[in-house]
């Protein structure tokens, strides 16, 4: 019996990814319910989550319907939000080179902050496994299909309950970026940036389809940057752990 | 929004997201990204999120706020001090969400 079988490493994914799944469990139910509040259809809830598969980006795409924000708006605000996973397909890249595109297309489509942080330490310790991309993809099919799992209820919760639209989801929202952002504030620069994106986006909140956000995140960015080039050592921190992809 | 504005919606997201986890991964071990890049995308999270929730929780109808009546702002102000302190996301989530529905429906 190989203990780095490809069956072996798969489920040592799947199972190792377990805790993270816990986590995401409540995201996947509020985004179904958020998303058929913000008059999005059960087909496009669905979608969302079968073919985008990118949990915060989902949040936020269903609170801007519910504001009323225009389509490319929305798509260039994924793009923002999505970012943060080009840095994990640069540490990931290397451990996967050579494969061929029929593994590295189904991967980069399941790249999550959860599997990423399970498979990166897999793919760090070295214990001559030939198969640890099998664990990897043991890791995301068990990421995927419990996201699917927990829209569907989050649908049937957002349906069945009426009047949720008045029990303000959109704070649902809020305070969950709210748990994720504050932990990360942990230097001036990261402080600066939350305040002045946050500031600038309220002054700019008439800006037609929610583009204010766009601008006030940019100009966060941009003085944190500025700041910290100013310090002696970078202070640039890990995306939040335990986030929603 | 119609279903064709909603497929469109989809497949846009789907682009640039597949479109952000896809190249990188192919090409890194050829390709470094560029140092300004990785210090700029790891401030991505708080500048995105926080300009989404702020406007929100102190303009909610539109115009700004800055009372008590307020539930979003108070709230979330709470959920700010809980979470400061004990760094637990989920129980921050459930006592923001405590907080605000008590606010809107019992006063």
């Amino acid at each position: 019996m190989n203990s780095h079988s490809a069956a072996s490493e798969f489920w040592s994914g799947a199972r190792d990814t377990i805790p993270v799944i816990v986590g995401a469990i409540p995201f996947g139910i509020i985004f179904g319910a958020l998303a058929m509040n913000a008059g999005l259809s059960v087909v496009a809830t669905m979608g969302l989550s079968l073919i985008v598969f990118a949990g915060s980006s989902q949040f936020v795409a269903a609170g801007l319907v519910a504001q009323g924000a225009g389509i490319v708006v929305i798509i260039f605000t994924t793009f923002i939000v999505n970012l943060r996973h080009a840095l994990y397909s640069a540490s990931l890249g290397p451990y996967l080179s050579g494969k061929s595109q029929r593994w590295l297309m189904p991967l980069a489509f399941w790249l999550t902050d959860e599997t990423y942080a399970v498979v990166v330490q897999r793919y760090a310790r070295d214990d001559g496994s030939a198969n640890k991309h099998w664990y990897h993809l043991g890791s995301s099919v068990a990421m995927y299909s419990n996201w699917q799992l927990c829209t569907v209820i989050g649908i049937v919760a957002g349906t069945q309950l009426k009047g949720m639209a008045d029990w303000g989801l959109e704070f649902a929202m809020v305070v969950t970026f709210i748990g994720i952002v504050v932990p990360l504030l942990r230097s001036l620069p990261l402080v600066l940036c939350a305040v002045v994106a946050g500031g600038v986006s309220v002054f700019l909140r008439d800006w037609p389809n929610q583009s204010g956000l766009l601008v006030g995140s940019v100009v966060g960015i941009g003085i944190a940057m500025l700041l910290d080039n100013g310090s002696a050592k970078g202070s640039v921190k890990e995306p939040a752990k335990g986030a929603p992809s | 929004m119609s279903y064709w504005q909603e497929a469109l919606l989809i497949l846009g997201m789907m682009a640039v997201t597949f479109g952000v986890r896809y190249p990188v991964l192919a090409l890194s071990g050829r390709v470094r990204l560029p140092t300004w890049l990785v210090r700029a995308l790891g401030y991505v999270p708080v500048a995105v999120l926080s300009a989404i929730a702020v406007p929100i929780m102190l303009a909610p109808q539109g115009s700004i706020a800055l009372t008590m009546a307020n539930e979003y702002l108070v709230a979330g102000i709470v959920a700010i001090v809980f979470v400061a302190f004990t760094r637990h996301l989920l129980w921050t989530i459930v006592l923001g969400m405590a907080v605000f529905l008590a606010l809107r429906f019992l006063m």
